[in-house]
């Protein structure tokens, strides 16, 4: 029966005609979904899947580090924390600049690509569980000068973070708000989504082009053997510090995107608990996998919610109160997933088909 | 001068908690080259233990003497480290021995993660009041103040490092452990048992982190589930800091770092006119762990080579 | 045969499915509009929400203050309030932010979504100020009981409203007890590096200076410390006569043992966040003689006080923790403004709320041209005996 369904797919995807009406349905879905959304379970979840896609985006660049260079970054939410500031200050009353987003998204890329760099290039000898530490250490320190650079020049308000910041608004139309169009309803979460999932789609795009391009084989070569990379000719130390700037670029995009869509920014969205999630959404969709990763992401952003909205009451039915508190849930869920899927599937929930070949012969 | 004088102590009673607890990581480390994250959570959970026995008994014996029920709780703890440190290996980390090194170092993020929740659910959200075990009565030595307390952690660290150091050198185990360490294949031809010796190894590491775990808590009369993350991540720098696998490295490099800590936070400001300030406590610690490990990743003791990676 | 069964199945179908829509219809039409009372009477239904921490290490504060607005509410509903021509019954929807900014958002969200009235929140400055912006948007009233950090109603926005004194008010009080009243003028500031230490440390800062204190030394520690003595030792080697701690509970506990064995004799002053059961059990024996504010007066202090009190142990079974009677006066303050408009629509009663003179349980509730309450007053506490001891209230409402 499967065996059937499964050829039967493999012939339509031979025909051409069926893979456009395939990606037409997937394209409608998409463009209806936060209405669906909307009118089935309320505003709140277009919300989430809005954060949701801005994890994604994080855990696409993440792969870059993780999954195609296999450089093990524990402080990636720090380029995340760049770019969110970069955006913060500059469009937010702050120092009274309001740059607009065009003008704005490239400097926050460049700046935490700036800052990818400057992690990189120390760390470039260092390998494995030594960088995984290095990158930790970097990104607490990140976290606490942003927490601290308010005093005694007072630059991003220290720990009570930057307050209205600037949405994006394209051609005069302020993103945040709700506007009327061909007659349909437009709130602000929707239009965000439809901003967002443009971004995650065309972050896709770009990480499978980089995947199959010269560099994308440079990343994969070097994950696998670095030594028989270098004397194969490729010129390591430019391609790593290549994947910390690109994998910070995505970082910095997200983190601008989170401070315009928050309208506001402090440290404490930028702990190491936040890198560890990143890594977690990475890990469980399969390292290396674009797809992949974007479900992880999706799913490990969304799920909390879904146990947050019903997990609390059953406990409340069953127990009479809340026993473990849905935050510490979703943290005992992102500790045993880590955990269990290293044991059980490490190639993660959906790997890619190469990696999956590979482990397979591993284990032969 | 007796402000310097206190600073030193101040560092040197911080540093020797990070030094007992760095043992603990550079162990598993020199064994298996893993960073053992969840090295912390076992600290805290010996705390959180100690402290539970602690109420329990006082609450149920009523007449024995405090020293009694010091001991058995310190006991307990000691106990409970040691088994789940024997669970966590068996589990998360033995399946994964000769995977590739970011599976093992991921469970224990993972497994850190875990324990630290698991805790908090058992003993809450709450600070815990960790019960006054010797008098508070500061002594003045030259001007800068000790306490009892901090004498005995002083003491029972430099005490238990000693006695860790024999164990290593002197003993047959201690000499399985070198030889595991240098090459686990050709121990394991010698007759050595691989698996045992590693799993002793976590067990020696989790007991004196539960110790490490009480004096802590009675020094600061606190105890919380997230009390062992950022001591346990301090305690790693000292271990890297003195030289990762080399355990004279790892006290050298906690009473180092406990002394940069304190006299970094108390002159800092001076120093640079104000500029910088006491906030840029842990930035020290991790300034200090990226320039030893890019400048020099052998540490100041160490002969290992990050390389091998 | 077979076809004629079929045509019934599928009629009898379409009629179950179709009645099932429009009943369903119907309940969410009742739901959300009207209900009918016990006795036959249609009323009209209000919804009031509420944010506040319900899990998490506050979530006792965050309940309590439900139980305040849920207080608040039954009250109304038993005096069968007329609002525009039409009975009403009001209904709580309530909401657990985490104390996490991020989340405060979506539940934001969620309470919007609600078609609420009017919201009572959040408790947490942390996340009452990322929300405003969604109920400012979405324009409906907001009235925080217990946030207290200045930029909350600095943002210009016209929905955003307190009951309590904020931290610029309760620095400002601090700083000149310390100066005035403790005659200190060597004065050491700590804060923890949070929203709320670094908030209540300025303010304190500010007004200490402007009542002629120096302050010799700002240190800075985080909440994830416990060991404090290289910040401390610093302070004793500039000899200061008193010490200001911007710090929650779980930092101050231990500082204190650590200020005293360290012998350093100054006084010790410091926020809200110490003035706890928790900061003396933690301190224990080292707590004595400490100095600590809280806005607002003591339950007992309070015009309507023990009355409330017994209310709340009547409704709950349970103790007063700390922010419900500004809760209830904060929903109470709300209701009245629906009330007086005659109107649960925003746009009418806003400007109302903006105006209005409440008479609550912790005082008179009137707001500023920003939507702070005019006149909050703060509280001073010493630690006698193992036990705080009240002191003076300096400002007040009425």
């Amino acid at each position: 029966m499967i065996k059937a369904f499964q050829s039967r797919l493999r012939q339509l995807k031979k025909d051409r005609r069926a893979v456009w009406v395939g990606y037409a349905l997937i394209g409608v879905a998409l463009a209806v979904l936060p209405f669906a959304v909307d009118g089935g379970f309320g505003r709140t979840w277009v919300r989430i899947v809005d954060f949701a896609l801005i994890y994604a985006m994080l855990a696409l660049g993440l792969n870059i580090v993780v999954g195609f260079a296999g450089l093990l970054d524990l402080g990636y939410i720090a380029f995340y924390a760049v770019g969110a500031y970069t955006w913060a200050l500059l469009a937010s009353p702050q120092f009274g600049l309001h740059l607009p987003f065009w003008a704005i998204l490239p400097i926050g890329a460049g700046v935490a690509a700036f800052f990818g760099v400057l992690l990189g290039a120390p760390t470039l000898r260092l390998r494995g569980d030594y960088l995984a530490i290095v990158t930790l250490g970097f990104g607490e320190i990140i976290r606490i000068f942003l927490n601290n650079l308010d005093h005694p020049i007072n630059i991003t308000n220290g720990p009570i973070g930057i307050n209205k910041i600037d949405p994006i608004s394209i051609a005069g139309v302020d993103l945040t708000r709700t506007h009327e169009f061909l007659g349909l309803e437009f709130a602000g979460t929707h239009l965000y989504y439809y901003v967002l999932l443009g971004l995650v789609m065309l972050s896709m795009f770009i990480c499978v082009r980089l995947e199959d391009s010269r560099v994308g084989r440079a990343w994969i070569a070097i994950r696998e053997d670095e030594v028989a990379a270098q004397s194969m000719g490729i010129n390591t130390r430019n391609v790593k510090l290549l994947a910390f700037a690109m994998g910070a670029t995505f970082g910095g995009v997200a983190g601008g995107l989170f401070a315009s869509f928050q309208g506001f920014v402090s440290p404490e969205s930028f702990i190491l608990l936040e890198s560890i999630m990143v890594l977690c959404m990475v890990v469980l969709g399969g390292m290396g996998h674009v797809a992949g990763v974007v479900v992880g992401a999706l799913l490990l952003a969304v799920l909390p919610e879904i146990l947050r909205s019903t997990a609390s009451p059953i406990q409340e039915q069953l127990f009479g109160k809340v026993l473990v508190d849905p935050e510490s849930l979703r943290m005992l869920l992102f500790g045993l997933a880590l955990i269990l899927v290293m044991l059980i599937r490490p190639t993660g929930l959906w790997p890619s088909p190469i990696r999956k070949r590979e482990f397979a012969s591993e284990a032969t | 001068m007796d402000i310097l004088l206190q600073q030193i102590l101040n560092g040197l009673v911080l540093g020797s908690v990070y030094a007992l607890v760095a043992l603990g990581y550079t162990m598993v480390y020199g064994i298996l080259g893993l960073i053992n994250f969840a090295h912390g959570e076992v600290v805290m959970i010996g705390a959180m233990i100690a402290l539970a026995v602690m109420t329990l008994l006082t609450g149920t014996m009523v007449g024995v003497p405090p020293v009694v029920i010091v001991s058995l709780a310190i006991a307990a703890a000691i106990a409970v480290c040691m088994a789940l440190a024997y669970a966590i290996e068996r589990v998360a980390y033995r399946p994964l021995r000769n995977a590739p090194r970011l599976a093992p170092l991921i469970t224990a993020i993972g497994m850190s993660i875990l324990l630290q929740n698991v805790a908090m659910v058992i003993w809450g959200r709450q600070y815990k009041t960790f019960p006054q075990l010797f008098s508070t009565q500061p002594h003045t030595i030259a001007g800068a103040t000790i306490t009892d307390l901090q004498i005995v952690i002083i003491v029972v660290s430099a005490a238990l490092m000693v006695g860790l150091l024999a164990l290593v050198n002197f003993t047959r185990l201690g000499r399985a452990m070198r030889a595991t360490s240098e090459n686990k294949t050709i121990a394991g031809l010698m007759g050595v048992n691989v698996d045992k010796i590693i799993s002793a190894t976590f067990v020696i590491g989790a007991a004196l982190g539960a110790v490490a775990g009480v004096l802590v808590a009675a020094n600061y009369s606190i105890a919380h589930y997230s009390m062992g993350f950022m001591l346990g991540l301090k305690a790693f720098t000292a271990a890297v800091l003195g030289g990762i696998g080399n355990l004279g490295g790892a006290v050298l490099g906690g009473l180092l770092l406990g002394l940069i800590e304190s006299i970094g936070a108390g002159y800092i400001g001076d120093v640079t006119g104000g500029f910088l300030g006491s906030h840029y406590q842990d930035v020290f610690a991790f300034l200090v762990l990226i320039l030893v490990l890019v400048f020099r990743p052998t540490g100041i003791m160490g002969e290992r080579v990050a390389e091998r990676a | 045969m077979k076809l004629k069964s079929l045509q019934v199945f599928f009629r009898n179908a379409f009629v179950a499915v179709l009645g099932i829509s429009l009943l369903s219809l119907l309940a969410a039409c009742g739901e959300s509009e009207e209900t009918t009372s016990e006795d036959g009477e249609v009323l009209r239904v209000v919804r009031i929400g509420h944010v506040g921490p319900l899990t998490g290490p506050i979530a006792h504060l965050g309940k309590d203050n439900e139980n305040g607005v849920k207080l608040a509410l039954e009250e109304a509903n038993a005096a069968g309030l007329v609002i525009g021509g039409k009975k009403t019954r009001f209904e709580m929807v309530s909401e657990d932010d985490e104390g996490n900014p991020q989340k405060g958002t979506v539940v934001a969200q969620k309470i919007v979504d609600a078609d609420v009235a009017g919201v009572i929140g959040h408790l947490n400055s942390g996340t009452t100020i990322p929300a405003s912006k969604i109920y400012f948007d979405a324009g409906i009233a907001q009235i925080s009981p217990s946030a207290t950090n200045v930029d909350y109603t600095k943002q210009g926005y016209k929905t955003a409203f307190r009951v309590m004194a904020n931290d610029a008010q309760q620095g400002a009080v601090l700083g000149d007890f310390a100066v005035k009243k403790l005659n200190a003028k060597r004065i050491a500031v700590i804060d923890d590096r949070s929203a709320y230490g670094k908030g209540l440390a300025d303010q304190f800062e500010i007004a200490a200076k402007a009542a002629g204190g120096e302050v010799i030394t700002r240190e800075f520690t985080d909440m994830t410390k416990t060991d404090f003595t290289a910040i401390l030792t610093r302070i004793k080697g500039m000899s200061p006569e008193l010490v200001f701690c911007g710090c929650l509970d779980s930092q101050t506990g231990p500082m204190m043992k650590q200020f005293r064995n360290l012998g350093l004799m100054a006084i010790f002053l410091s926020g809200d966040g110490s003035q706890t059961k928790q900061f003396l059990t933690l301190a224990g024996d080292s707590a004595e003689g400490a100095y600590a504010s809280s806005p607002g007066v003591p339950l007992d202090k309070m015009p309507g006080g023990p009355a409330f009190t017994e209310k709340y142990k009547d409704t709950f079974k349970q103790e007063i923790q700390l922010y419900a009677p500004y809760a209830y006066d904060a929903a109470n303050t709300l209701i009245a403004a629906i009330q007086q408009a005659d109107s649960t629509d925003p746009e009418v009663y806003l400007p109302i709320l903006a105006n209005i003179q409440h008479e609550g349980v912790s005082g008179n509730v009137r707001f500023d041209e920003k939507g702070d309450i005019k006149g909050g007053s703060i509280s001073l506490y010493k630690v006698a005996d193992g036990e705080w001891e009240y002191i003076e209230t300096v400002g007040g409402g009425s």
